[in-house]
């Protein structure tokens, strides 16, 4: 470890690190841009993680992370270089995570933005330096990934003095990969950040910006001091939750968990208070003492979930081990949201709301391998709020539970602006893509010759569906995407149901503009058509909107099933065929007189991915 | 002796000339060398099993593989080491390549009464898609030579449904069996095993049989055979009155049987049992004294009752649905999937239609869910249910 940093982590009671001597900041950029690298190349220079010890991305611990390669829980880790506490945090760049940036901040007095050299400034370029912006926060450009040989330094330079209004000349120019230009960013760092304000004398208040839930240890949440001295074993105050605690153990990320007798103002570090419920360390919740309580600092909004699908066992009986999972899972990310929900066709479930469609896959996932679940989504959608005709208003996060169309007035769906940015090649395409999803422009402009921003306001429910994959392929991959709730408006949306043998199957109920009713009817029959298997009757597949019928196809009856040969007397093997036909039959969901194995509901949703 | 208590025996001969494209029975095509040592394992089984008293037989059927395949003495040992009743049926599966004048003249005068031949197709190219050996004119010859050696009672094993056998071909195949002035025919619809030759042509993405196309096949086969005379008393099995084959009837309605040789199967005072599955393994157990026996399980009176209503069902005579499922048998014979004959007991004889017959496992669990088979109308373990021998009138 460090050198002469005035701490002293040992030193019980009396006060702590000088505050000039502590930079708190976080690193921002689009996704892919070099975060978490550069993250690498800060612990190795600083001497946190020894060199055999390292690892690419070594913040990214979680398993999705390192497969997927991608950063989806900020991490804090606490440096020392030159004399100086550098308290950072490496957050992710996907749109999804957006929430956890602005958390981050409220953490930092400044953030160092990443800008890949060869791709300039993109889509959460944009959007994560005005959040840094908007507080205030003193911000270190620099642009990375310069080692690569379609690096275009000046320009990009050029581009963020014109863009955000950084001087070029302020912009660094660095390799997270091959360490160049990274000690000078560490010097930029402590001399161009302002040191934290705070008075260690004033009563305690320390802000709770992120809490993770550990088997054995309970909620471990990480604090930013503001004012006063978190001191190991205090009685605190839980401002918002209005409940006191112990500080069982306190301390900082080295990053392995070191832990220290106090914490003072502009100190990042851990807090575990034996709090076996994430919902009483809420991320937002200020820390003050029980006995010299202090006021509450600003929280942050609880980010809203925008995308929803209902989620179920594969296997009916682990119903109530996907309970437990989604419970101990939310202890970990409580962006998610989960209610009981029951569909004729998967059983059990719960409707669960996400942050997008990233998240929902993430989350999925998670509940799958931690949790060793089998689950089957139904198709995502968004939240629609309904006028009916008896003048109430009702929200419908599930369209099977959408009312008739006849009691209803209007439905209003939620809309967000959308930022493309994108080479200029690609403005046609995509201007054509966005008009096609319903979306009305509001801006265009060239942030340099040959780079656009394109400004959308369309339905959530179009990006939902597959705006974003139709942008990517269109453009090969170079145009981003941001986007922002703008509030909900009315449209011309029809709920359409599927119905076998004249009986609705609730997982395939949808909620499509009026345009795209006749292609979502025609693509959900003939998908079914091929995995419903034959009955004694023929079975119709309808789309329908209210009575309308508006596609059909029929499986026809199933006129033969197995006829197992005699293999010389062997009835054991013909009653365990049997014993099998009876076992599956009694697992078959029965839609009317239909019946279906959950697989079929399971493989047509599938195959939606 | 006189003809009392059915009882079976069921050998089972694990050889063949070559292996056919379809079949995942127990057989070997490499391991000749070894019939001695079997033949006579299966012979000391026999003497052993006397020795603890075996019931004296009123059926033996000599399964495979290819029993045929065996020298007439070979097989003549084992069956003089089984004591018959009168008039027991004796049942040998040949392979039409593989009989002559000779062989099926000793036969004949060991007792053997009743030959079936693994005829398939009278087809060349659908023969040839199933991988046998043998062409039609070899099938007319075995026939004739049966004829010859003085067997009244021939059978014929057909398949349909082979990918590539059009309707006509079907029809060509069961005009040249009922050609042959056979008493008795076995029609199979052509199952993908996946251990097969034709199981993993499937996997690789050759066509699979068609189900519609076999259920005309099926539903043709019962027209013309009817209208010969020969009329289905089991979903798969077609005879003229009295020709029935009454070993495999012991297996449908739950009689007793043993089985002799490896993968053989027997049932005996109650309990499912069945023997080793390789010849070298059979063969080492009876020389070393040792059980052949591989499993057993014994039923519990439900499944008791379970297995002898799926069984019944299956035969013409139907079987006896308990008062519970009634809504069912209603339901399915309103669709015409099977017809409601006289009350027994507490319950109603039901016997599949032939569209009902195609859809037998189907029929039989949705039945069977519904209660059909009730334990306390089960016949006690090891004793055939009522409608056993004799009382089948086609
Ligand atoms: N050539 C080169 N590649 C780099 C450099 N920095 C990062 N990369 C590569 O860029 C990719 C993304 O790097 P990350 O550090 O995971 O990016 P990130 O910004 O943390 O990504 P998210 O957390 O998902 O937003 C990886 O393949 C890195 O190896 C660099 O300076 N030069
Ligand atoms: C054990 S074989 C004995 C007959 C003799 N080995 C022969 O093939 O000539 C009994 C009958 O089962 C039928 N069989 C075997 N495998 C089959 C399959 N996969 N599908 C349909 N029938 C089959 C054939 O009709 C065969 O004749
Ligand atoms: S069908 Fe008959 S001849 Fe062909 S391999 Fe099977 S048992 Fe042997
Ligand atoms: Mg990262």
């Amino acid at each position: 470890m460090g050198t002469g940093t005035d701490t002293r982590i040992s030193d019980n009671g009396r006060i702590v690190t000088s505050l000039d001597r502590i930079r708190c900041l976080s690193i921002i950029a689009h996704i892919d841009h070099g975060k978490s690298t550069l993250a690498d190349r800060l612990l190795e220079m600083t001497g946190a993680v020894d060199p055999r010890d390292m690892r690419a991305q070594y913040l990214d611990t979680m398993d999705l992370e390192r497969e997927r390669g991608i950063t989806i829980k900020a991490q804090n880790v606490r440096l020392e270089w030159n004399g100086y506490i550098v308290n950072l945090i490496d957050t992710p760049g996907h749109v999804d995570f957006g929430y956890e940036v602005s958390r981050s901040l409220a953490a930092c007095e400044g953030v160092v933005l990443l800008v890949d050299a060869s791709q300039g400034i993109e889509a959460q370029t944009l959007a994560n330096c005005y959040l840094a912006m908007e507080s205030d926060l003193t911000i270190v450009a620099a642009l990375n990934k310069i080692d690569l040989p379609a690096a275009e330094p000046d320009k990009r330079a050029q581009e963020i003095e014109r863009v955000l209004g950084i001087p070029a000349g302020d912009v660094l120019r660095i390799s997270a990969k091959t360490g160049a230009g990274v000690r000078e960013l560490l010097d930029a760092i402590v001399d161009r950040i302002p040191a934290p304000k705070g008075d260690p004398d004033a009563p305690l208040q320390a802000l709770m910006f992120d809490s993770i839930y550990d088997a054995y240890r309970g909620v471990v949440s990480s604090v930013r001091v503001f004012n006063g001295v978190l001191r190991s074993g205090a009685r605190l105050r839980y401002v918002n939750a209005q409940r006191d605690h112990d500080a069982e153990e306190i301390g900082v990320r080295l990053p392995v968990l070191t832990p220290v007798a106090t914490l003072g103002p502009g100190e990042v570090g851990y807090l575990i208070a034996g709090i076996k419920d994430v919902g009483e360390a809420k991320v937002g919740e200020t820390v003050t003492d029980a006995a010299r309580r202090a006021e509450a600092l600003a929280g942050y909004r609880e980010p809203k979930p925008m995308v929803f699908c209902g989620l179920y066992p594969v296997e009916g009986d682990e119903y109530a081990d996907l309970r437990e999972a989604l419970e101990r899972l939310r202890l970990n990310d409580s962006s998610f949201t989960y209610e009981p929900e029951t569909s004729g066709a998967l059983g059990f479930g719960f409707r669960c709301g996400f942050l997008g469609l990233l998240h929902m896959e993430i989350v999925r996932e998670r509940l799958e391998r931690e949790y060793n679940l089998s689950l089957v989504a139904s198709s995502p959608n968004v939240e629609y709020r309904l006028q009916l005709t008896d003048g109430s208003t009702e929200v419908v996060d599930n369209p099977s539970s959408m009312p008739t169309p006849q009691q209803i007035e209007a439905i209003e769906e939620p809309y967000v602006r959308t930022t493309i940015l994108t080479p200029t090649e690609f403005v046609g395409t995509l201007m054509e893509l966005s008009q096609q999803r319903r979306g009305e422009m509001e801006k265009m402009e060239y942030l340099s010759e040959d780079r656009v921003e394109l400004v959308y306001v369309l339905p959530l429910a179009e990006i939902v569906l597959d705006f974003f994959d139709q942008m990517k392929s269109r453009t090969r991959g170079y145009a981003s995407l941001d986007y922002e709730p703008v509030g909900y408006r009315r449209s011309d949306l029809v709920k359409v149901d599927v119905l076998l043998n004249a009986t609705p199957v609730d997982a395939f109920s949808a909620i499509v503009h009026r345009d795209r009713a006749y292609e979502y009817g025609k693509k959900m029959t003939s998908k079914l058509r091929q995995l419903i298997p034959r009955q004694l009757f023929d079975v119709p597949i309808q789309a329908a909107i209210g009575g309308r019928i508006i596609a059909r196809e029929t499986v026809k009856a199933k006129r033969k099933d197995v006829l197992a040969k005699c293999y010389g007397g062997d009835i054991s093997r013909k009653r365990k065929l049997l014993e099998r036909q009876k076992e599956g039959k009694k697992k078959m969901k029965q839609i009317g007189r239909v019946e279906v194995p959950q697989e079929a509901f399971v493989a047509a949703l599938r195959l939606d991915e | 002796m006189p003809f009392g208590v059915p009882f079976g025996v069921y050998v089972h001969i694990p050889f063949c000339a070559s292996r056919c494209d379809y079949c995942d029975f127990a057989t070997w095509t490499d391991r000749d060398h070894l019939i001695d040592d079997y033949v006579s394992a299966c012979v000391t089984d026999l003497a052993r099993r006397r020795a603890s008293g075996l019931p004296i037989a009123t059926s033996v059927f000599f399964g495979g593989g290819t029993p045929s395949l065996l020298a007439a003495e070979q097989l003549t040992r084992i069956l003089d080491a089984i004591e018959r009743a009168d008039g027991a049926e004796v049942t040998v599966e040949c392979n039409p390549d593989s009989v002559d004048a000779a062989k099926l003249g000793a036969y004949r005068r060991a007792g053997v009464d009743r030959l079936s031949f693994g005829v398939q197709s009278m087809v060349p190219h659908v023969l040839a898609s199933l991988g046998r050996t043998h062409d039609p004119a070899n099938v007319r010859r075995a026939v004739d030579l049966a004829r010859d050696a003085g067997f009244a009672r021939v059978s014929v094993d057909l398949i349909y449904g082979t990918p590539g056998e059009s309707p006509d071909d079907w029809q060509r195949s069961l005009d040249g069996a009922l050609a042959l002035g056979v008493d008795h025919v076995s029609a199979y619809a052509l199952t993908v095993e996946p251990a097969t030759a034709l199981g993993r042509q499937v996997a690789a993405g050759a066509p699979a049989p068609d189900d519609d196309l076999q259920a005309d096949a099926y539903l043709r086969a019962d027209t013309v055979f009817a209208a010969a005379g020969l009329d289905w008393y089991e979903i798969s099995n077609w005879a003229r009155p009295g020709e029935a084959c009454r070993h495999n009837e012991l297996y449908w309605t739950g009689g007793q049987y043993v089985g002799i040789g490896c993968a053989a199967h027997g049932h005996t005072g109650g309990r499912r049992w069945w023997n080793v599955r390789t010849p070298e393994r059979y063969i080492a157990a009876i020389s070393g004294d040792t059980p052949a026996v591989a499993g057993s399980e014994v039923l519990d009176p439900e499944m008791r009752a379970e297995e002898n209503f799926s069984l019944a069902l299956r035969m013409r005579t139907g079987a006896v649905a308990g008062a519970r499922s009634a809504a069912v048998v209603s339901e399915l014979a309103e669709q015409g999937l099977l017809e409601r004959g006289r009350l027994e007991g507490d319950g109603e004889r039901i016997v599949l239609t032939r569209r009902g017959r195609l859809l037998a496992s189907d029929l039989t669990a949705r039945l069977l869910l519904a209660g059909a088979a009730s334990p306390d109308s089960a016949p006690a373990p090891g004793h055939p249910p009522s409608l056993a021998l004799g009382t089948i009138e086609c």
